[in-house]
Protein backbone atom coordinates (compact mmCIF):
# COMPACT_ATOMS: atom_id res chain seq x y z
CA UNK A 1 0.00 0.00 0.00
CA UNK A 2 2.89 2.71 0.91
CA UNK A 3 4.95 1.64 -2.16
CA UNK A 4 1.63 2.44 -3.56
CA UNK A 5 1.02 5.64 -2.30
CA UNK A 6 4.76 6.56 -3.14
CA UNK A 7 4.74 5.62 -6.65
CA UNK A 8 1.44 7.09 -7.68
CA UNK A 9 2.83 10.95 -8.25
CA UNK A 10 5.41 9.63 -10.27
CA UNK A 11 3.06 7.61 -12.61
CA UNK A 12 0.71 10.30 -12.61
CA UNK A 13 3.32 12.59 -13.82
CA UNK A 14 4.91 10.17 -16.34
CA UNK A 15 1.76 9.67 -17.37
CA UNK A 16 0.57 13.12 -18.06
CA UNK A 17 3.71 14.00 -20.36
CA UNK A 18 3.53 10.55 -21.99
CA UNK A 19 -0.21 11.43 -22.91
CA UNK A 20 1.10 15.10 -23.79
CA UNK A 21 3.91 13.74 -26.20
CA UNK A 22 1.35 11.24 -27.70
CA UNK A 23 -1.51 14.04 -28.32
CA UNK A 24 1.22 16.23 -29.76
CA UNK A 25 3.14 13.52 -32.21
CA UNK A 26 -0.50 12.17 -33.25
CA UNK A 27 -2.04 15.53 -34.15
CA UNK A 28 1.39 16.97 -35.70
CA UNK A 29 0.75 19.83 -33.66
CA UNK A 30 3.35 22.56 -34.55
CA UNK A 31 5.98 23.40 -31.89
CA UNK A 32 4.93 27.02 -31.69
CA UNK A 33 1.37 26.19 -30.66
CA UNK A 34 2.46 23.53 -28.45
CA UNK A 35 5.59 22.38 -27.87
CA UNK A 36 6.19 17.85 -27.01
CA UNK A 37 7.94 17.70 -23.79
CA UNK A 38 10.68 16.30 -25.96
CA UNK A 39 10.91 19.73 -27.54
CA UNK A 40 10.74 21.52 -24.65
CA UNK A 41 13.64 19.44 -22.96
CA UNK A 42 15.66 19.76 -25.91
CA UNK A 43 15.20 23.19 -25.57
CA UNK A 44 15.80 22.86 -21.66
CA UNK A 45 19.29 21.31 -22.97
CA UNK A 46 20.00 23.95 -25.49
CA UNK A 47 19.56 27.14 -23.11
CA UNK A 48 20.60 25.20 -19.75
CA UNK A 49 23.36 28.28 -19.24
CA UNK A 50 20.59 31.22 -19.87
CA UNK A 51 17.79 29.20 -18.17
CA UNK A 52 19.93 28.33 -14.66
CA UNK A 53 21.22 31.91 -14.55
CA UNK A 54 17.94 33.24 -14.52
CA UNK A 55 15.84 30.20 -12.47
CA UNK A 56 18.53 30.73 -9.96
CA UNK A 57 18.02 34.57 -10.13
CA UNK A 58 14.32 33.72 -9.49
CA UNK A 59 14.63 31.41 -6.98
CA UNK A 60 16.41 33.67 -4.44
CA UNK A 61 14.06 36.44 -5.47
CA UNK A 62 11.53 34.30 -4.53
CA UNK A 63 13.23 33.63 -1.33
CA UNK A 64 13.64 37.11 -0.24
CA UNK A 65 10.12 38.14 -0.73
CA UNK A 66 8.80 34.78 0.79
CA UNK A 67 10.99 35.09 3.95
CA UNK A 68 9.65 38.54 4.71
CA UNK A 69 5.90 37.42 4.28
CA UNK A 70 6.85 34.80 6.68
CA UNK A 71 8.44 37.05 9.38
CA UNK A 72 5.01 39.78 8.68
CA UNK A 73 2.58 37.55 8.58
CA UNK A 74 3.85 35.54 11.79
CA UNK A 75 3.77 38.60 13.50
CA UNK A 76 0.40 39.93 11.83
CA UNK A 77 -1.41 36.74 12.12
CA UNK A 78 -0.23 36.66 16.04
CA UNK A 79 -1.58 39.90 16.52
CA UNK A 80 -4.82 39.81 14.88
CA UNK A 81 -5.17 36.10 16.54
CA UNK A 82 -4.55 37.24 20.09
CA UNK A 83 -6.81 40.46 20.27
CA UNK A 84 -10.31 40.45 18.66
CA UNK A 85 -10.14 44.49 18.43
CA UNK A 86 -7.15 44.36 15.81
CA UNK A 87 -8.91 41.10 14.22
CA UNK A 88 -12.19 42.99 13.32
CA UNK A 89 -10.22 46.55 12.72
CA UNK A 90 -7.92 45.05 10.20
CA UNK A 91 -9.47 42.06 8.99
CA UNK A 92 -11.53 43.91 5.68
CA UNK A 93 -8.35 45.50 5.08
CA UNK A 94 -6.35 42.37 4.41
CA UNK A 95 -9.81 40.74 2.37
CA UNK A 96 -9.60 43.78 0.20
CA UNK A 97 -5.37 44.57 -0.69
CA UNK A 98 -5.62 39.72 -0.97
CA UNK A 99 -8.31 40.80 -3.63
CA UNK A 100 -6.44 43.40 -5.70
CA UNK A 101 -4.97 41.26 -8.38
CA UNK A 102 -0.79 41.98 -7.83
CA UNK A 103 -0.62 42.42 -11.46
CA UNK A 104 -2.01 45.66 -11.44
CA UNK A 105 0.38 46.63 -8.25
CA UNK A 106 3.96 45.81 -10.10
CA UNK A 107 3.68 49.08 -12.56
CA UNK A 108 3.14 51.26 -9.30
CA UNK A 109 5.94 49.26 -7.83
CA UNK A 110 7.68 49.88 -10.89
CA UNK A 111 7.32 54.18 -10.41
CA UNK A 112 8.50 53.68 -7.04
CA UNK A 113 11.75 51.74 -7.09
CA UNK A 114 12.34 51.06 -10.58
CA UNK A 115 12.55 48.28 -12.98
CA UNK A 116 14.65 44.57 -11.47
CA UNK A 117 14.96 42.95 -7.92
CA UNK A 118 12.94 44.75 -5.54
CA UNK A 119 9.35 44.67 -7.48
CA UNK A 120 9.59 41.59 -8.24
CA UNK A 121 10.93 40.74 -4.13
CA UNK A 122 7.91 42.61 -3.03
CA UNK A 123 5.25 40.98 -5.23
CA UNK A 124 6.48 38.06 -3.82
CA UNK A 125 5.84 39.04 -0.52
CA UNK A 126 2.51 40.74 -1.38
CA UNK A 127 1.14 37.94 -2.82
CA UNK A 128 2.04 34.98 -0.46
CA UNK A 129 1.64 36.77 3.28
CA UNK A 130 -1.80 36.46 3.29
CA UNK A 131 -2.59 32.96 3.79
CA UNK A 132 -0.25 32.76 6.31
CA UNK A 133 -1.56 35.46 8.37
CA UNK A 134 -4.97 33.97 8.20
CA UNK A 135 -3.76 30.74 8.84
CA UNK A 136 -1.69 31.64 12.20
CA UNK A 137 -4.78 33.82 13.16
CA UNK A 138 -7.20 30.92 13.14
CA UNK A 139 -5.06 29.06 14.80
CA UNK A 140 -4.48 31.16 17.40
CA UNK A 141 -8.35 31.39 17.83
CA UNK A 142 -9.32 27.59 18.42
CA UNK A 143 -8.30 28.06 22.21
CA UNK A 144 -10.57 25.01 23.75
CA UNK A 145 -12.98 27.44 26.42
CA UNK A 146 -12.31 24.95 29.25
CA UNK A 147 -8.51 25.32 28.99
CA UNK A 148 -8.81 29.14 28.96
CA UNK A 149 -10.88 28.83 32.00
CA UNK A 150 -8.32 26.64 33.39
CA UNK A 151 -5.68 29.27 32.29
CA UNK A 152 -7.46 31.84 33.80
CA UNK A 153 -8.43 30.32 37.04
CA UNK A 154 -4.47 29.85 37.87
CA UNK A 155 -3.83 33.96 37.02
CA UNK A 156 -1.82 33.02 33.86
CA UNK A 157 -0.49 36.04 31.70
CA UNK A 158 -1.55 36.35 28.38
CA UNK A 159 1.90 36.28 26.88
CA UNK A 160 1.91 32.63 28.83
CA UNK A 161 -1.11 31.40 27.06
CA UNK A 162 -0.07 32.92 24.03
CA UNK A 163 3.57 31.45 24.29
CA UNK A 164 2.34 28.06 25.52
CA UNK A 165 -0.96 27.17 24.17
CA UNK A 166 -1.81 29.49 21.03
CA UNK A 167 1.50 29.57 19.87
CA UNK A 168 2.06 26.00 19.45
CA UNK A 169 -1.56 25.33 18.68
CA UNK A 170 -1.39 27.58 15.72
CA UNK A 171 1.50 25.95 13.82
CA UNK A 172 0.05 23.26 12.21
CA UNK A 173 -2.33 26.30 10.57
CA UNK A 174 1.16 27.85 10.09
CA UNK A 175 3.01 25.11 8.17
CA UNK A 176 0.11 24.31 6.09
CA UNK A 177 0.40 27.92 4.72
CA UNK A 178 3.63 28.19 4.39
CA UNK A 179 3.29 25.09 1.39
CA UNK A 180 0.42 27.40 -0.11
CA UNK A 181 2.24 30.58 0.65
CA UNK A 182 5.63 29.08 -1.23
CA UNK A 183 3.89 28.23 -4.61
CA UNK A 184 1.87 31.60 -4.67
CA UNK A 185 5.64 33.58 -4.07
CA UNK A 186 7.10 32.00 -7.18
CA UNK A 187 3.51 33.40 -8.69
CA UNK A 188 4.64 37.05 -7.47
CA UNK A 189 8.13 36.68 -8.81
CA UNK A 190 7.20 35.57 -12.64
CA UNK A 191 4.21 38.35 -12.68
CA UNK A 192 6.60 40.83 -11.73
CA UNK A 193 9.29 39.82 -13.87
CA UNK A 194 7.54 39.41 -17.39
CA UNK A 195 5.23 42.54 -16.23
CA UNK A 196 8.70 44.52 -15.74
CA UNK A 197 11.90 42.69 -15.34
CA UNK A 198 15.41 42.57 -16.94
CA UNK A 199 16.29 38.88 -15.71
CA UNK A 200 14.41 36.00 -14.12
CA UNK A 201 12.45 33.27 -15.62
CA UNK A 202 9.15 35.98 -15.96
CA UNK A 203 12.20 38.27 -18.50
CA UNK A 204 13.27 34.97 -20.39
CA UNK A 205 10.32 33.15 -20.95
CA UNK A 206 8.50 36.68 -22.34
CA UNK A 207 11.54 37.38 -24.57
CA UNK A 208 11.08 33.53 -25.89
CA UNK A 209 7.55 33.92 -26.91
CA UNK A 210 8.16 37.15 -28.15
CA UNK A 211 10.52 35.25 -30.43
CA UNK A 212 8.55 32.47 -31.32
CA UNK A 213 10.24 30.16 -29.11
CA UNK A 214 7.68 28.63 -27.76
CA UNK A 215 9.72 25.42 -26.72
CA UNK A 216 11.95 27.22 -24.62
CA UNK A 217 8.92 29.24 -23.07
CA UNK A 218 7.70 25.52 -21.87
CA UNK A 219 10.95 24.35 -20.93
CA UNK A 220 10.61 27.55 -18.78
CA UNK A 221 7.28 26.50 -16.71
CA UNK A 222 8.52 23.16 -16.22
CA UNK A 223 11.72 24.34 -14.54
CA UNK A 224 9.29 27.08 -12.27
CA UNK A 225 6.98 24.24 -11.63
CA UNK A 226 9.92 21.88 -10.39
CA UNK A 227 10.81 24.60 -8.35
CA UNK A 228 7.89 24.82 -6.57
CA UNK A 229 7.24 21.39 -5.93
CA UNK A 230 10.80 21.35 -4.45
CA UNK A 231 9.79 23.72 -2.06
CA UNK A 232 6.85 22.65 -1.36
CA UNK A 233 8.20 18.98 -0.46
CA UNK A 234 10.65 20.95 1.82
CA UNK A 235 7.95 22.92 3.75
CA UNK A 236 6.01 19.30 3.57
CA UNK A 237 9.08 17.87 4.98
CA UNK A 238 9.47 20.58 8.00
CA UNK A 239 5.51 20.09 9.22
CA UNK A 240 5.98 16.75 9.92
CA UNK A 241 8.89 17.10 11.73
CA UNK A 242 8.15 20.21 13.75
CA UNK A 243 3.88 19.33 14.47
CA UNK A 244 3.94 15.64 13.65
CA UNK A 245 1.45 15.95 16.66
CA UNK A 246 -1.05 17.28 14.59
CA UNK A 247 -0.65 13.97 12.28
CA UNK A 248 -2.11 11.27 14.73
CA UNK A 249 -3.72 8.64 13.40
CA UNK A 250 -1.99 9.43 9.41
CA UNK A 251 0.25 7.14 9.71
CA UNK A 252 -1.12 4.45 11.68
CA UNK A 253 -4.35 4.21 8.76
CA UNK B 1 -18.22 22.92 60.46
CA UNK B 2 -16.88 26.14 59.30
CA UNK B 3 -18.62 26.80 55.61
CA UNK B 4 -15.72 26.32 52.71
CA UNK B 5 -17.70 27.11 49.77
CA UNK B 6 -21.06 29.38 50.19
CA UNK B 7 -23.29 30.67 47.92
CA UNK B 8 -25.92 32.96 49.35
CA UNK B 9 -29.06 33.61 46.97
CA UNK B 10 -26.83 33.59 43.40
CA UNK B 11 -28.38 34.51 40.72
CA UNK B 12 -26.16 34.83 37.33
CA UNK B 13 -27.16 35.76 33.38
CA UNK B 14 -24.92 35.26 31.02
CA UNK B 15 -24.12 38.74 29.38
CA UNK B 16 -25.54 40.41 32.42
CA UNK B 17 -28.43 40.72 34.67
CA UNK B 18 -30.70 41.97 31.40
CA UNK B 19 -29.31 39.47 29.14
CA UNK B 20 -32.66 37.01 29.41
CA UNK B 21 -33.26 34.02 31.52
CA UNK B 22 -30.53 33.23 34.28
CA UNK B 23 -28.61 30.74 34.54
CA UNK B 24 -28.92 30.21 37.98
CA UNK B 25 -31.66 31.77 40.21
CA UNK B 26 -31.67 32.26 43.76
CA UNK B 27 -29.37 29.36 44.89
CA UNK B 28 -28.09 28.69 48.11
CA UNK B 29 -25.56 25.95 49.68
CA UNK B 30 -22.68 25.77 51.99
CA UNK B 31 -19.92 23.56 51.73
CA UNK B 32 -17.70 22.19 54.12
CA UNK B 33 -13.45 22.38 54.15
CA UNK B 34 -12.76 18.91 52.65
CA UNK B 35 -16.31 18.27 51.56
CA UNK B 36 -17.32 16.06 48.67
CA UNK B 37 -20.35 17.67 46.84
CA UNK B 38 -22.08 16.28 43.83
CA UNK B 39 -24.39 18.35 41.70
CA UNK B 40 -26.91 16.74 39.69
CA UNK B 41 -29.85 17.90 37.72
CA UNK B 42 -30.98 17.96 33.78
CA UNK B 43 -28.66 18.96 31.20
CA UNK B 44 -28.87 22.46 30.42
CA UNK B 45 -29.84 23.10 34.10
CA UNK B 46 -27.20 25.77 35.09
CA UNK B 47 -24.87 23.23 36.75
CA UNK B 48 -22.10 23.86 34.96
CA UNK B 49 -22.68 27.31 35.84
CA UNK B 50 -22.48 27.09 39.64
CA UNK B 51 -18.95 26.10 39.07
CA UNK B 52 -18.04 28.77 37.04
CA UNK B 53 -19.82 31.36 40.15
CA UNK B 54 -17.71 29.82 42.82
CA UNK B 55 -14.44 29.72 40.49
CA UNK B 56 -15.02 33.14 40.10
CA UNK B 57 -15.07 32.74 36.15
CA UNK B 58 -18.54 34.50 35.86
CA UNK B 59 -19.99 37.42 38.24
CA UNK B 60 -22.95 37.38 39.77
CA UNK B 61 -26.15 39.33 38.94
CA UNK B 62 -26.94 39.25 42.65
CA UNK B 63 -26.24 37.43 46.07
CA UNK B 64 -23.02 36.27 46.87
CA UNK B 65 -20.26 33.85 46.52
CA UNK B 66 -18.30 32.89 49.22
CA UNK B 67 -14.62 30.53 49.25
CA UNK B 68 -12.55 30.56 52.26
CA UNK B 69 -14.44 33.58 54.06
CA UNK B 70 -13.32 35.99 50.78
CA UNK B 71 -16.14 37.14 48.70
CA UNK B 72 -15.29 35.83 45.26
CA UNK B 73 -14.70 38.48 42.49
CA UNK B 74 -12.32 37.05 40.13
CA UNK B 75 -10.60 34.08 38.73
CA UNK B 76 -9.74 31.99 42.34
CA UNK B 77 -6.00 30.36 42.05
CA UNK B 78 -6.97 27.67 44.87
CA UNK B 79 -9.11 25.77 42.32
CA UNK B 80 -8.18 22.50 39.92
CA UNK B 81 -10.75 22.31 37.21
CA UNK B 82 -11.65 19.45 34.96
CA UNK B 83 -14.22 18.64 32.58
CA UNK B 84 -15.53 16.19 30.07
CA UNK B 85 -13.19 17.25 27.62
CA UNK B 86 -9.22 16.13 28.89
CA UNK B 87 -8.37 19.27 26.55
CA UNK B 88 -5.01 17.92 26.98
CA UNK B 89 -2.02 19.68 24.94
CA UNK B 90 -1.10 17.23 22.02
CA UNK B 91 1.70 18.98 21.86
CA UNK B 92 3.36 17.86 25.38
CA UNK B 93 3.69 14.92 26.72
CA UNK B 94 1.62 13.63 29.64
CA UNK B 95 4.09 14.93 32.43
CA UNK B 96 4.61 18.33 30.82
CA UNK B 97 0.70 18.69 30.09
CA UNK B 98 0.55 18.30 34.46
CA UNK B 99 3.07 20.24 34.36
CA UNK B 100 1.47 23.16 32.85
CA UNK B 101 -0.14 25.19 35.80
CA UNK B 102 3.05 25.33 37.67
CA UNK B 103 4.88 26.55 34.62
CA UNK B 104 1.74 29.90 33.80
CA UNK B 105 0.16 30.11 37.50
CA UNK B 106 1.12 33.50 39.11
CA UNK B 107 2.02 31.36 42.54
CA UNK B 108 4.86 29.51 40.75
CA UNK B 109 5.79 30.07 37.57
CA UNK B 110 8.77 32.27 38.80
CA UNK B 111 10.53 29.37 40.83
CA UNK B 112 9.30 26.93 38.26
CA UNK B 113 13.00 26.42 36.21
CA UNK B 114 14.67 25.98 39.30
CA UNK B 115 12.49 23.75 41.18
CA UNK B 116 11.32 21.71 38.02
CA UNK B 117 13.12 18.64 39.04
CA UNK B 118 10.89 18.80 42.68
CA UNK B 119 7.66 19.24 40.20
CA UNK B 120 8.82 16.47 37.98
CA UNK B 121 8.96 14.26 40.94
CA UNK B 122 5.91 15.04 42.26
CA UNK B 123 3.91 15.23 38.81
CA UNK B 124 5.22 11.64 38.52
CA UNK B 125 3.81 10.22 41.60
CA UNK B 126 0.83 12.21 40.82
CA UNK B 127 0.69 10.30 37.82
CA UNK B 128 1.56 6.99 39.78
CA UNK B 129 -1.52 7.30 41.98
CA UNK B 130 -3.60 7.11 39.24
CA UNK B 131 -1.94 4.51 37.73
CA UNK B 132 -0.27 6.29 34.63
CA UNK B 133 3.11 5.22 36.11
CA UNK B 134 5.45 4.64 32.32
CA UNK B 135 3.01 7.23 30.44
CA UNK B 136 4.98 10.12 31.52
CA UNK B 137 6.37 10.37 28.26
CA UNK B 138 3.73 9.25 25.74
CA UNK B 139 1.83 12.09 23.96
CA UNK B 140 -1.98 12.35 24.69
CA UNK B 141 -3.08 10.77 21.85
CA UNK B 142 -1.36 7.42 22.93
CA UNK B 143 -3.46 7.31 25.54
CA UNK B 144 -7.02 6.37 25.87
CA UNK B 145 -9.93 8.26 26.94
CA UNK B 146 -10.10 6.82 30.80
CA UNK B 147 -6.13 7.79 30.74
CA UNK B 148 -6.15 11.38 29.07
CA UNK B 149 -9.01 11.91 31.91
CA UNK B 150 -6.56 10.48 34.71
CA UNK B 151 -3.77 12.81 32.97
CA UNK B 152 -6.69 15.36 33.32
CA UNK B 153 -7.33 15.12 37.14
CA UNK B 154 -3.30 15.30 37.98
CA UNK B 155 -3.38 18.54 35.59
CA UNK B 156 -6.07 20.01 38.09
CA UNK B 157 -4.49 18.73 40.65
CA UNK B 158 -0.31 19.54 40.49
CA UNK B 159 -0.59 22.49 42.37
CA UNK B 160 -2.18 21.39 45.68
CA UNK B 161 -5.72 23.37 44.98
CA UNK B 162 -7.87 23.70 47.94
CA UNK B 163 -11.11 23.09 46.00
CA UNK B 164 -11.62 21.02 42.81
CA UNK B 165 -13.99 21.76 40.26
CA UNK B 166 -15.07 18.46 37.96
CA UNK B 167 -17.68 19.44 35.26
CA UNK B 168 -18.75 15.90 34.58
CA UNK B 169 -15.74 14.74 34.00
CA UNK B 170 -15.95 11.09 33.37
CA UNK B 171 -19.51 11.53 30.84
CA UNK B 172 -17.59 11.09 27.62
CA UNK B 173 -15.75 7.17 29.28
CA UNK B 174 -17.67 3.87 28.56
CA UNK B 175 -19.05 2.46 31.82
CA UNK B 176 -16.37 0.37 32.88
CA UNK B 177 -13.69 2.98 33.16
CA UNK B 178 -15.98 5.60 34.69
CA UNK B 179 -16.54 3.35 37.40
CA UNK B 180 -13.01 2.25 37.67
CA UNK B 181 -12.19 6.24 37.55
CA UNK B 182 -14.58 6.73 40.35
CA UNK B 183 -12.52 4.76 42.76
CA UNK B 184 -9.19 6.67 41.60
CA UNK B 185 -11.01 10.39 42.37
CA UNK B 186 -12.35 8.99 45.90
CA UNK B 187 -8.52 7.51 47.02
CA UNK B 188 -7.22 10.87 45.63
CA UNK B 189 -9.32 12.55 47.53
CA UNK B 190 -9.06 10.63 50.34
CA UNK B 191 -5.30 10.83 50.33
CA UNK B 192 -5.41 14.18 49.95
CA UNK B 193 -8.59 16.06 51.40
CA UNK B 194 -9.36 18.84 49.13
CA UNK B 195 -12.85 19.83 49.10
CA UNK B 196 -14.58 18.73 45.71
CA UNK B 197 -17.71 20.37 44.08
CA UNK B 198 -18.80 17.45 41.26
CA UNK B 199 -20.82 18.30 38.54
CA UNK B 200 -22.68 15.18 37.06
CA UNK B 201 -26.07 13.72 35.88
CA UNK B 202 -25.28 10.28 36.44
CA UNK B 203 -26.80 9.70 39.95
CA UNK B 204 -24.85 6.79 40.82
CA UNK B 205 -21.73 8.16 40.12
CA UNK B 206 -22.88 10.96 42.56
CA UNK B 207 -24.20 8.84 45.14
CA UNK B 208 -20.89 6.54 45.19
CA UNK B 209 -18.71 10.23 45.09
CA UNK B 210 -20.32 12.72 47.51
CA UNK B 211 -20.60 12.86 51.13
CA UNK B 212 -24.04 15.39 49.89
CA UNK B 213 -26.13 15.33 46.80
CA UNK B 214 -28.06 19.05 45.52
CA UNK B 215 -30.33 18.29 43.04
CA UNK B 216 -30.73 21.73 40.84
CA UNK B 217 -34.41 22.46 39.04
CA UNK B 218 -34.13 22.80 35.00
CA UNK B 219 -33.10 26.44 33.08
CA UNK B 220 -33.38 28.74 35.48
CA UNK B 221 -31.03 26.71 37.97
CA UNK B 222 -32.27 26.46 41.63
CA UNK B 223 -31.43 24.07 43.74
CA UNK B 224 -34.24 21.95 45.06
CA UNK B 225 -33.36 19.21 46.76
CA UNK B 226 -30.55 18.51 49.51
CA UNK B 227 -29.25 15.19 50.36
CA UNK B 228 -27.02 13.98 52.71
CA UNK B 229 -24.98 10.59 51.56
CA UNK B 230 -23.88 8.52 54.99
CA UNK B 231 -23.10 5.52 53.63
CA UNK B 232 -19.68 4.16 55.07
CA UNK B 233 -16.19 4.97 52.88
CA UNK B 234 -14.12 3.64 51.02
CA UNK B 235 -17.07 2.83 48.52
CA UNK B 236 -16.46 0.32 46.08
CA UNK B 237 -18.44 -0.84 43.40
CA UNK B 238 -19.51 -3.87 45.30
CA UNK B 239 -21.56 -0.93 47.24
CA UNK B 240 -23.23 0.39 44.37
CA UNK B 241 -25.51 -2.97 44.70
CA UNK B 242 -26.15 -2.61 48.50
CA UNK B 243 -30.35 -1.75 48.76
CA UNK B 244 -29.26 1.83 51.15
CA UNK B 245 -27.06 2.64 47.82
CA UNK B 246 -29.78 1.57 45.56
CA UNK B 247 -32.66 3.21 47.45
CA UNK B 248 -30.64 6.77 47.46
CA UNK B 249 -30.29 6.86 43.90
CA UNK B 250 -33.70 5.65 43.59
CA UNK B 251 -34.88 8.89 45.76
CA UNK B 252 -32.78 11.33 43.61
CA UNK B 253 -34.09 9.62 40.78
CA UNK B 254 -37.60 10.76 41.99
CA UNK B 255 -36.93 14.12 42.18
CA UNK B 256 -35.02 14.40 39.11
CA UNK B 257 -38.30 13.02 37.51
CA UNK B 258 -40.19 15.76 38.94
CA UNK B 259 -37.80 18.45 38.64
CA UNK B 260 -37.80 17.68 34.61
CA UNK B 261 -41.58 17.22 34.69
CA UNK B 262 -41.83 20.86 36.51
Amino acid sequence: MTTRLKLAPWIATIGLFVFWELVCRLFSIPEFVLPAPSQAMAALIEFWPAIWQNAFYTFWVTMVGFAMAVVFGLVLGLVTGASALVYSAIYPLLVGFNSIPKVAIVPVLVVWFGIGTIPAVLTAFTISFFPIVVNVATGLATLEPELRDVLRSLGARKVDILLKVGLPRSMPYFFASLKVAITLAFVGTVISETVAGNAGMGHLMLSASSSFRVPLVFAGLLVIAVMGVGMYAIFALAERRFVGWAFRGADAA
Amino acid sequence: MTPFVELDRVTMTYGGPDAGTPAVADASLTIGRGEFVAVVGPSGCGKSSLLKIVSGLMPTDSGTARVDGETVSGPLTMVGMAFQNATLLPWRTTLENVLLPLEVSRAHRRSFRRKRAEHEAAARSLLKTVGLDGYEDHAPHELSGGMQQRASLCRALIHSPDLLLLDEPFAALDAFTREELWGVLQDLWRERQFTVILVTHDLREAVYLADRVYVVSKRPGRIVYERPVPLPRPRTLESTFEQDFVDLVHRLRDHIGEVRAA
